[in-house]
């Protein structure tokens, strides 16, 4: 395709099209200037940092349990698991073992995220090909989703969940309920919501094919996450390098064959049904569990104590207060721990002297790391093939430019 | 529908003031614009980050932004009446921003939502912008990080009430100019 | 946790292969970790890749304003087929800081070069495109310095005596 074009091409015209930083198609805030003959583009420039917020500088002035309203705001669309990537991390850093019903439990939340967020993305592919509905059909789950992060933790999107050494309070019976209720109507609604695309004729005419990238490719740009596996390569961090007692967890990896726009989508929706096949399997450990309430381990220098020990105990108060002025020894080292964020694999990279904040934090953001195959990815195609390609790339601004 | 819920619908249908008779209402041309344009904001989404996801949400069926005549998101400026800025502004977006306040035509309201549109936030850093008003006038600020749909709502209700009672000539007077002015807007 | 099988047997190689030019190479946590010179790093990725490091997971840059040595890149390098990941080191105590590109080995490179550039101002010999990426490129200084300010300086309602600064 590619050499055809260039032959074709010699002697024309182009137009050169600013394609954002605020198009509505792009869902987040990216500029390419792209030169185009016709409708086809030839090349495309991108320019990104127009929300960079320097996270890395912040993360070295504060405190580590500061840290995780930061990562928060780096993939918005699936946040608990940032900040329970950032939990392990430091958890990794201090050794902190944790029991295992705080593992099952926050299994249950990062996968619960994991399908807000293909949720996000899948119909966001459906909106930018043309079909609205799917969209509001779906949206709706995703609302239950955030109304258990509410019921957990008391915010929607910058969840905040859990601390250093494990989650900030147990489930309430309502949130297993509405956990119970969502695992009940979102495989009906899911299948309603592939019943008007997958095998949409216009649908799969617009996608089949849009915005491929080969295996070879896909490595060389170090993709990770569903991307890559639409891709055909099997790399999951879950399994590679299980954390939080994924390696107990039986369920499949979805792959597929050409990794174009359909099987970015395709995986997306499979993953979301093994991500519930996962929650299901937590649920059941919790039942098989003799532990039913612990929800921390037992480190009092990073897990703040309860209030009511805080105002009676002597020692409560002093790590209460320790904790909040940052004054626990933090063991020094160097740490790099992954999880399998919603796009691909978060790292943390934590260098720690020993002192109140961390030395440097660097985080691998996976969308910063396989958005830059995009300009390769669009070369010779439509225009409205090239903002179908964006969306189903599930890049999210706000983890791109950090 | 039944005839209850008619009802209901009907005792919330707005109702100019002025003087009624039977088949004839007189009212100020201000209130009868005011009315017009409050149901009718187009509004042009500036979504950057966390606050666009719950600007989506906000949009999508649950909370329904439709019902306050806002349901036609206006992508083109020249369109829009109400501008609503959605998360964190990096310097490197201040330019951005400001030319497309610039592009809007009067009259044009800001929506100024979340901690970070408004005053930068928790991101006190080199790269970002400490607050829009740095930049362009804002009408309404709406706290949170980021605020619940519900809020994004009662800012947009809130640009309404100020929408429904400016005056016509209040874009023509002095003062207006005055303000464009120190932000060094023509 | 990560599965790290005799990562030692490559390391002997290394170290044949490169001698003293391999500074240190230690168990750190649950990684590998190698130190290596700052003149042969590009020959001990190829080496490496050769050996099935397939995979760039991350590279970024370091500042150490004590160390003798004050700049640093720091490589991450994953091998899919066996599971392995490993931590490469270089530190150079030039200002400004020179090391060669990866981006002919590793395309994904580009970027998180570029971002080392834009943080940290480390040139990157032979990089097809190095210029600022996060930051506006009429920005002066590099801000992940330590040096640098984090905050913002255009603010004027800090109040000195209200914050006790």
């Amino acid at each position: 395709m590619k050499e055809e074009i260039k032959q074709d091409l010699i002697g024309r015209e182009y137009t050169t099209l600013n394609l954002g930083p605020t198009h509505p198609a792009t869902h987040g805030i990216f500029q390419n200037v792209l030169k185009m003959d016709g409708e086809i583009i030839i090349e495309s420039t991108p320019t990104i940092g127009y929300i960079h917020r320097a996270f890395e500088k912040l993360a070295e002035r504060r405190p580590y349990g500061q840290i995780t309203t930061i990562t928060d705001r780096l993939n918005y669309c699936s946040s608990p698991i940032n900040n329970m990537g950032w939990h392990m991390t430091v958890e990794k850093l201090a050794g902190i073992k944790l029991p295992k019903r705080v593992e099952y439990l926050r299994v249950i939340i990062m996968e619960l995220a994991r399908i807000a967020d293909h949720i996000i993305c899948n119909s966001v592919i459906g909106v930018d090909s043309g079909a609205m509905t799917g969209f509001l059909y779906v949206f709706q789950f995703r609302e239950h989703i955030y109304e258990i992060y509410e019921e957990i933790c008391g915010a929607r999107i910058t969840t905040n969940i859990g601390r250093i050494g494990g989650l900030e309070r147990d489930f309430s019976q309502t949130a297993w309920l509405k956990i119970e209720k969502l695992l009940k109507e979102l495989p009906k609604g899911l299948k309603e919501f592939e019943d008007l695309l997958i095998r949409n004729r216009i649908f799969m005419d617009r996608t089949i094919n849009c915005g491929p990238i080969s295996a070879e490719m896909a490595l060389a740009y170090s993709f990770t996450g569903p991307n890559l596996r639409a891709a055909g390569i099997d790399y999951d961090v879950r399994v590679m390098n299980p954390y939080s007692s994924y390696e107990e967890f039986d369920f499949m990896i979805p792959l597929g064959t050409n990794g174009d726009t359909y099987d970015r989508f395709m995986v997306r929706e499979q993953e979301m049904k093994e991500s519930m096949s996962i929650i299901k399997q937590a649920m059941q450990k919790l039942d098989k569990l003799e532990d039913k309430t612990s929800y921390n381990a037992e480190v009092p220098e990073f897990y703040l104590p309860p209030k009511n020990e805080v105002y009676n105990e002597m020692e409560a108060l002093i790590w209460h207060f320790k904790i909040i002025m940052a004054e626990t020894s933090v063991p020094k080292g160097e740490v790099y721990h992954c999880v399998e964020g919603a796009n691909g694999e978060l790292g943390y990279y934590l260098i720690s002297d020993g002192g109140r904040t961390p030395y440097r934090l660097h985080i691998r953001r996976p969308c910063f790391i396989y958005y830059q195959a995009y300009s390769e990815m669009i070369k010779g195609a439509y225009l409205s093939d090239a903002i179908l390609t964006m969306s189903s790339m599930n890049v999210i601004a706000g983890e791109l430019d950090a | 529908m039944s005839d209850k819920n008619l009802t209901n619908i009907n005792q919330k249908v707005e109702r100019l003031e002025g003087y009624e008779g039977p088949g004839f209402l007189a009212t100020t041309l201000d209130k009868a614009v005011g009315l017009a344009r409050k149901n009718s904001l187009w509004p042009l989404p500036f979504a950057t980050s966390c606050c666009g996801i719950e600007f989506m949400a906000t949009m999508a069926s649950h909370y329904d932004l439709a019902r306050f005549g806002s349901e036609r998101l206006s992508f083109s400026p020249r369109q829009a009446d109400m501008l609503m800025v959605m998360g964190t502004i990096a310097k490197k977006m201040g330019p951005v921003l400001r030319q497309v306040y610039e592009q809007m035509a009067e009259p044009k309201w800001v929506l100024s939502v979340g901690a970070c549109a408004s005053s930068g936030g928790i991101f006190d850093t080199y790269s970002v912008l400490q607050g829009i008003d740095r930049i362009i006038p804002v009408d309404v600020y709406v706290p949170g990080c980021p605020p619940r749909p519900e809020q994004i709502l009662e800012g947009v209700m809130k640009i309404q009430e100020m929408v429904h009672n400016e005056s016509l000539r209040r874009r023509n007077s002095p003062e207006y100019a005055e303000l464009m002015a120190s932000y060094g807007i023509k | 946790m990560f599965n790290t099988i005799e990562p030692e047997a490559f390391f002997e190689q290394l170290k044949t292969q490169f001698a003293e030019k391999i500074l240190l190479v230690e168990k750190h946590y649950d990684v590998t970790v190698a130190e290596v010179s700052h003149d042969v790093i590009k020959n001990v990725i190829l080496f490496l890749k050769e050996q099935g490091f397939q995979f760039l997971t991350s590279c970024n840059g370091l500042h150490l304003p004590a160390a003798e040595k004050k700049f640093g890149m720091i490589y991450h390098l994953h091998d899919f087929k066996r599971n392995l990941r490993i931590r490469i080191k270089t530190f150079t105590q030039n200002d400004p800081p020179h090391f060669p590109t990866l981006t002919d080995i590793f395309p994904a490179a580009n970027w998180m070069e570029r971002e080392a550039y834009d943080f940290f101002g480390f040139r990157f010999d032979g990089h097809p495109n190095l210029h600022r990426i996060l930051n506006e490129d009429s920005m002066e200084g590099w801000p992940l310095r330590k040096e640098y300010p984090l905050e913002d300086q255009a603010r004027f309602d800090k109040d000195d005596k209200m914050f006790g600064r």
